[in-house]
């Protein structure tokens, strides 16, 4: 157990939601290893059938079972399941109802389509149910089974509708085991044990998203955690040249003079066609940061607890989440 | 060796006059909306009349077409020129509108059903989850509506972008899912007790389906399931329509007058998501125009590599001198690397798919806020 301070302490249930495009998988990927970070156990659940988890691992696409997927820095286990609806069902009606058996003939009669088909609720009532029960589960000697879980949830445009269960069951099932199974998981999902993230970038419409969904998740009474800003570019010039970059007085004699000192450059003529390439992507890049200056500033309106995530040069693969999970925890996020 | 690809001929698809439906498809955040605007644009511009149908569009990209309201009605776009942006010579139309897909779907109830059939379907609290949260619903009825329009014979073009879904495969799969979930043997089961005038619920079935309707009782409660048993017999009367226009709709995207563009960025989800998508849609035998890929970065100075850049940088770092040349040289490598991981991430689809054409948008550090942004989109989309 750590006993560092991380400003998540007491949140056993780490939900990640973000538009479509921000990294939201892979984040809560990061995630869930700098939580395990220090020998701890933590499950990391996928509930859209995407495989996203087996791809960011890179391993075969993963079951409807609890396994364990990495190892984190310091000794931890990070285990992975990608809740499938119709197993989750199935589970559903054997432990509530001892009605194991009857699950071939409910497949067979299209029980799922229905589930997933009719009645919209149904689906994410057993999806959010069956994550409510690793966050509950306790072993023999009465400890919880996971230090945390962590689930790569909806994206931000769905996720107050997801994680607002009894809301949504509430046309469907007013009385009954549904309702009451709702309930449950609502007293799970709006409790302080669980905190929403969301990821997303340094551009409008994400940030759009995050502010829009933070503000939902508000008015649901949902809590919500923090903002991981993704992709972060490191600021590659001092401010005085972008200033002047916009203002078209970048010095463009100076680039070419280094230029040509570097060895890059023929003859004056070549260096100053290499600067004047050059002193595009400036621009560019000036631009780019003052949007993301705006952007920022936007962001802290919401008011929760920012994290900033570098841009891996690689993409996002395995040594890519170690990375990121190291940057997770010198922040302060686990 | 840097692999190519042949080249996606934008205009050619636009200008074509048998071209009558463009559908736009692609994983979530690849930009699906805003190309399907800037297509819509620009076709209008080179003097065709286009309906754009968005699902969900970002707010200020439905500003920039001038829509503000979510009303299930094409409206026309104002300031719709040529494609320099003057005006001239023109004889196109845009139009564009938001689905409003719980609209769309009490239409298409009120138009197979008599009045009373109808209230009892609209009043169902079934119905109402089904016809606005439904996951799939969207799917169908931006199918449905693509349906209408084409129908209508109102517009020559019409550019429909698809649902952000979980997959981006649902716009294809749930028309026949829901097809298949009202078709099935479970709602003939649930449908029997109304069949039977009402007595006593599932006595005229044999013990499996018992068991089944048992089990659901239990877990869903009586009510639920009296409610679906209403809805689903109302439904019943109205079904074959359905079923017919899902098909007549899945059929007008198999006809030759259909081009698929599939969108996505330089990243491996992207790439992936839509090698996916093109093998998909050759097993639907859906016509396929090509790739677009959006927000590619480039370099005005690629000529100087990221590894000499670097080498040079550290150099002058070595040496104290010339910060801003160093720093720049920084940037620079930075970007090329950028550049040659999104080229490494295509040439993965290239290698799959070494026919399909593609065309590229460079990245702009701001979103679309007008129509001068998705005319010069357009413009990008077909250099």
């Amino acid at each position: 157990m750590s006993s560092r301070d991380t400003d998540w302490d007491g949140v056993r249930l780490h939900v990640v939601t973000g538009k479509g495009g921000t990294g939201k998988t892979t984040v809560a990927a990061a995630l869930a290893l700098a939580l395990a970070a220090g020998g701890r156990k933590v499950l990391l659940v996928e509930v859209e059938g995407r495989q996203g988890i087996a791809q960011v691992f890179d391993l075969p696409p993963l079951p409807y079972e609890e396994r364990k997927i990495a190892v984190a820095p310091g000794g931890g286990d990070v285990y992975a399941l990608a809740i499938d609806p119709e197993e989750a069902m199935l589970e559903y009606l054997e432990m509530f109802y001892g009605l194991k058996r009857m699950g071939k003939a409910l497949t067979r009669m299209g029980v799922v389509d229905f589930a997933t088909t009719i009645a919209p609720g149904l689906r994410d009532v057993l999806v959010t149910g069956k994550t409510s029960e690793a966050v509950r589960r306790r072993d023999r000697s009465g400890r919880r089974v996971y230090d945390a879980i962590v689930m790569d949830a909806p994206p931000t445009g769905r996720i107050t509708r997801f994680l607002n269960v009894t809301q949504e069951v509430a046309g469907l099932a007013r009385v009954g085991p549904v309702k009451n199974h709702a309930d449950l998981v609502r007293g799970v999902v709006a409790s302080p044990e669980t905190a929403v993230h969301f990821v997303t970038l340094l551009e409008e419409m994400p940030v759009q998203e995050t502010l829009d969904g933070v503000a939902e998740l508000h008015a649901a009474g949902l809590p919500v955690g923090g903002v991981f800003i993704n992709m972060v570019r490191p600021v590659g010039l001092p401010k005085p040249v972008l200033d002047a970059a916009v203002k078209n007085r970048f010095d463009h004699a100076e680039l070419a003079l280094g230029l040509k000192a570097a060895g890059l450059a023929g003859g004056p003529a070549d260096a100053s066609a290499i600067a004047q390439a050059l002193a595009e992507e400036v621009l560019d890049h000036a631009h780019r940061t003052r949007l993301e200056k705006r952007e920022r500033a936007s962001l802290a309106k919401a008011g929760t607890p920012r994290y900033e995530l570098p841009l891996l040069a690689d993409g996002a693969d395995l040594a890519g989440l170690y990375e990121l999970a190291e940057s997770i925890r010198a922040q302060g996020a686990a | 060796m840097t692999k190519t690809a042949p080249v996606l001929d934008i205009d050619a698809i636009l200008d074509d006059e048998n071209t009558r439906i463009v559908v736009c498809c692609g994983s979530g955040g690849v930009g699906k909306t805003t190309t399907a605007a800037a297509l819509g644009l620009r076709a209008a511009e080179r003097g065709r009349s286009v309906v754009v149908l968005t699902v969900d569009p970002a707010k200020r990209l439905a500003q920039s077409m001038g829509l503000t309201e979510l009303d299930n009605v094409p409206r026309r776009v104002k300031g719709v020129g040529s494609p320099d942006g003057s005006g001239n010579g023109s004889r196109g139309e845009l139009h564009a509108m938001m689905l409003d897909m719980k609209r769309t779907f009490d239409e298409i109830i009120e138009a197979h059903a008599d009045p009373e059939r109808a209230r009892q379907i609209l009043t169902n609290p079934f119905y109402q989850s089904l016809s606005s949260s439904f996951s799939g619903t969207q799917e169908y009825m931006a199918m449905e509506k693509l349906g209408q329009l084409r129908r209508s014979g109102d517009w020559d073009l019409i550019i429909v972008d698809t649902p952000p879904s979980r997959s981006a495969l649902d716009f294809l799969d749930a028309p026949e899912r829901l097809g298949r979930f009202l078709d099935g043997r479970l709602i003939r089961v649930l449908m029997a007790p109304a069949k039977a005038g009402g007595r006593s619920a599932f006595k005229l079935l044999n013990a499996g389906f018992g068991i089944v309707a048992g089990a659901l009782t239990k877990v869903l409660g009586a009510q639920v399931l009296k409610d679906i048993q209403m809805f689903v017999s109302a439904l019943d009367a109205v079904f074959g329509g359905f079923r017919q226009r899902a098909e007549q709709t899945y059929k007008l995207l198999q006809a030759p007058g259909t081009a698929f563009v599939v969108v996505a960025t330089p990243e491996r989800d992207a790439i992936r998501e839509a090698s996916y998508f093109v093998e998909r849609l050759a097993e639907e035998r859906m016509p396929l125009a090509g790739l677009v890929i959006n927000r590619l970065h480039r370099s005005p100075a690629s000529a100087l590599s990221a590894a000499r850049s670097t080498a040079a940088a550290e150099d002058l770092e070595a040496r104290g001198e010339h910060e801003l040349a160093a720093a720049v040289l920084r940037l620079h490598a930075g970007r090329m690397q950028l550049a040659a991981r999104e080229q490494r991430e295509q040439e993965h689809f290239m290698s799959a798919h070494p026919t399909v054409p593609i065309a590229h948008v460079p990245a702009m550090a701001e979103d679309v806020h007008d129509l001068d942004g998705l005319r010069e989109i357009g413009g990008l989309l077909a250099t």
